[in-house]
C-alpha cells in the first residue's frame, strides 16, 4: 500500500528520501516547507515511523514539543505533517543501490523493480543492532537469543511473548527499556550484565527501568557461555578485568530461557558504502560537511545512519537541517563549496559531526555534535581555532552514552584557514 | 527515628547520589548539586509517580497490538495494579490516538489511553 499512487509513476524526483523513520520524515517535511514540491520517501517496512513504532515508552519530544510523548505519538506528529503536506511515500519498498549520478534502484510489492533519478538524495536509513555473531559469545545456538530491539518489535508490534526468565547482556537504552517492559508483562529479569565499567544507557533509564524494579546491573561482567539445545537453558556470566578479559573463578550460571543483547547500534550504511561516499571510521556513518552533505554532491545524511543518537529530538533537528539544505541545494542557493576545513577531535572527544566545515558558505550557526571516549568529571569542552580558544564550557560529568554539542558562530570562523585548523577537545 | 534513603537523581547526566533523610515531618536532601535534585528527592520519598506504558491486543486492526499509556503519571505503588487492568482488555479497530482504553485504571483516577491510530485491516 502506498500513500499517494502518483508517487509510483514518478521516474524523476527532486528529493528522494531513503527511510521513513523520524529522520526521513523530518527531512521530507522540512524540504517540502522549503518549497520543494516533488519529494518521495522510500520505506521498507509496512508503515512509516521507523523504530518509534516499537518504542512504546514515554520520554520522547521533551525538547521538540515540550511534552513527554511515547514513540508512536512522536512519530504521529511528523506523519500528520507529512500527510498535510501531501508528501508521497512508498511502503514495503527497498532501495537496492544508488550511484554517483543519484540513480536509485528500488524494489517493492507495488512498484516492482525500477530506477528513479533524483536531484538530491537524503540518506535516513537509521541503524541496526550489533548481533550475536559480532559479539563472539561461545556456547550453543538455541532459540531464545534476541537482540533487544528485535524482542521489542516482536512484543510491542507483532504481539509475541518473549520469555519468562531473562538475562540481558549490555546496558544500552533498548536493553534497559526491555528489562522494565518484560518485568511489567510478568517475566523475571534476573540481571543486566555490562562489559564496561559504566553503563552505555541514559541515567534516567537505569533508575526508572532497573532500580524501580530491583533489577541488578552488573558492571564489568559479560556472558561467557550459553547453554541449551532447543531453547536457552542457562547462561554463564563472569566478571572481567580492566582489559575486559573474563576472570577465571568468577563464573556464575543463571538459569533462564531468554538472553537479550543490547550491545550497541551500527549505522546501516551498505548503500552509502556502495555509493562510494567517504566514511567515518568512528561513527560508522558518512563524513559530512556543515550542510550534512556527504562528499558526493547532492547526497545528504541525517539521523542514526549518520551517527547513533540517544534522543530522537536531536534526530529531528538534524534531519530538518538536512531537508532544508537539500532544498537549498536544489534551488541553487548553496554556493560552490570548498572541500572545507576538517574538525579535529581529540583529548577524549571521539568524533564530531559534521566532520568538516566550510567557513565561506556555512550558515550563521552550526551545531557540532560529538561523543566522548570515557566517563570524565570536571572537564571543560573547548574549541580551538589554531591556538585561539573560541569557546569553552565547563562540565561536571561527561559520559560516552550521552551525546554532547557545541554551537559555532559564523563570525568566529571568518577567514579560517586550513593551517589554523579547528579542534574540539576536552581539558582540565 | 530518622529514616534514610539513597537515590540517584535523573534530572541530568550528572546523576547525583542523593541521600534523603525523613525525620518526622522534616525531609532533607543531601548530595544534590542543584535545586532540581532536592525537588526530585523529596518527591521520590513522598509521592513517587510514573507514566505506565504497555500494549493491548486489537481485533480487526492493521496491526496486532496498540500501544497505550496512562494519560498522566500514577503513584509508583500502583504500577502493577494498573498493568493488571491493562492486561484485562482487548479493543476493536479502528482505534484513534487518545481513545480511552481503560477508564480510571486501578482506582487511580487516571485513564489508560491509546498512543496511536489503528485502522481496520
Amino acid at each position: 500500500m502506498s500513500g499517494f499512487t502518483k508517487g509510483i509513476e514518478t521516474e524523476h524526483v527532486g528529493i528522494l528520501v531513503i527511510g521513513g523513520g523520524p529522520a526521513g520524515l523530518a527531512a521530507a517535511v522540512a524540504a517540502k516547507k522549503a518549497g520543494i514540491s516533488d519529494i518521495l520517501i522510500i520505506e521498507r517496512d509496512r508503515m512509516l515511523g521507523g523504530i518509534l513504532n516499537q518504542c512504546i515508552h514515554n520520554g520522547f519530544g521533551l525538547h521538540t514539543f515540550r511534552e513527554e510523548l511515547t514513540g508512536p505519538e512522536y512519530a504521529a506528529r511528523f506523519m500528520k505533517q507529512a500527510k498535510e503536506l501531501e508528501i508521497p511515500y512508498l511502503l514495503n519498498t527497498m532501495v537496492l543501490s544508488i550511484d554517483r549520478d543519484r540513480r536509485v534502484a528500488i524494489m517493492g510489492r507495488d512498484c516492482g523493480l525500477k530506477t528513479i533519478t533524483a536531484d538530491a538524495v537524503i540518506l535516513a536509513m537509521g541503524c541496526r543492532e550489533r548481533p550475536r555473531g559480532a559479539l563472539s559469545i561461545p556456547g550453543t545456538r538455541p532459540a531464545g537469543i534476541y537482540t533487544a530491539g528485535t524482542a521489542q518489535r516482536l512484543m510491542n508490534i507483532e504481539g509475541f511473548p518473549i520469555g519468562r526468565r531473562v538475562v540481558i547482556l549490555g546496558s544500552g537504552d533498548i536493553g534497559l527499556i526491555m528489562a522494565r517492559r518484560l518485568t511489567l508483562e510478568g517475566a523475571k529479569v534476573l540481571t543486566v550484565a555490562e562489559l564496561m565499567p559504566y553503563s552505555g544507557g541514559l541515567k534516567r533509564n537505569i533508575v526508572q527501568c532497573l532500580n524501580d524494579y530491583q533489577i541488578p546491573l552488573m558492571l564489568s561482567h559479560t556472558v561467557v557461555n550459553i547453554h541449551g539445545r532447543e531453547r536457552v537453558e542457562d547462561v554463564t556470566i563472569a566478571e572481567v578485568d580492566e582489559k575486559r578479559t573474563p576472570i577465571p573463578g568468577t563464573e556464575v550460571r543463571y538459569e533462564c530461557d531468554t538472553l537479550l543483547l543490547s550491545c550497541g547500534l551500527l549505522p546501516e550504511n551498505e548503500l552509502t558504502r556502495t555509493l562510494g561516499a567517504s566514511m567515518c571510521g568512528v561513527t560508522g556513518g558518512a563524513n559530512v560537511d556543515d550542510l550534512l552533505q556527504t562528499d558526493i554532491p547532492g547526497v545528504f545524511a541525517c539521523g542514526n545512519v549518520l551517527h547513533v543518537h540517544d534522543l530522537v529530538d536531536y534526530v529531528s533537528e538534524e534531519a530538518t537541517l538536512a531537508g532544508e539544505n537539500a532544498a537549498a541545494y536544489l534551488k541553487g542557493e548553496v554556493a560552490a563549496r570548498s572541500e572545507g576545513i576538517g574538525i579535529t577531535a581529540d583529548g577524549g572527544v571521539r568524533y564530531t559531526v559534521p566532520q568538516r566545515i566550510d567557513p565561506l558558505s556555512m550558515r550563521n550557526e552550526v551545531t557540532v555534535r560529538f561523543r566522548v571516549a570515557d566517563v570524565y568529571r570536571d572537564k571543560t569542552i573547548a574549541v580551538y581555532r589554531g591556538k585561539t580558544r573560541l569557546f569553552a564550557r565547563k562540565t561536571r560529568v561527561l559520559a560516552p552514552g550521552e551525546m554532547e554539542q557545541v554551537k559555532l558562530d559564523r563570525k568566529m570562523l571568518e577567514g579560517l584557514t586550513k593551517d589554523e585548523g579547528l579542534r574540539v577537545t576536552l581539558e582540565d | 527515628m530518622a529514616e534514610k534513603k539513597e537515590l540517584t537523581c535523573i534530572n541530568c547526566p550528572l546523576g547525583c547520589a542523593l541521600t534523603v533523610t525523613i525525620d518526622q515531618n522534616e525531609i532533607t536532601v543531601t548530595g544534590n548539586t542543584c535545586p532540581r535534585g532536592e525537588a526530585y528527592g523529596k518527591k521520590e520519598v513522598t509521592d513517587p509517580t510514573r507514566i505506565v506504558t504497555s500494549t493491548v491486543p486489537v481485533d480487526g486492526g492493521d496491526i496486532a497490538r496498540v500501544p497505550v499509556k496512562t494519560a498522566s503519571d500514577i503513584p509508583k505503588g500502583k504500577i502493577f495494579a494498573v498493568m493488571e487492568s491493562i492486561h484485562a482488555v482487548r479493543v476493536q479497530a479502528p482505534v484513534h490516538i487518545g481513545d480511552v482504553v481503560v477508564k480510571d485504571a486501578a482506582g487511580t483516577g487516571v485513564d489508560v489511553v491509546a498512543a496511536r491510530d489503528v485502522s481496520v485491516a
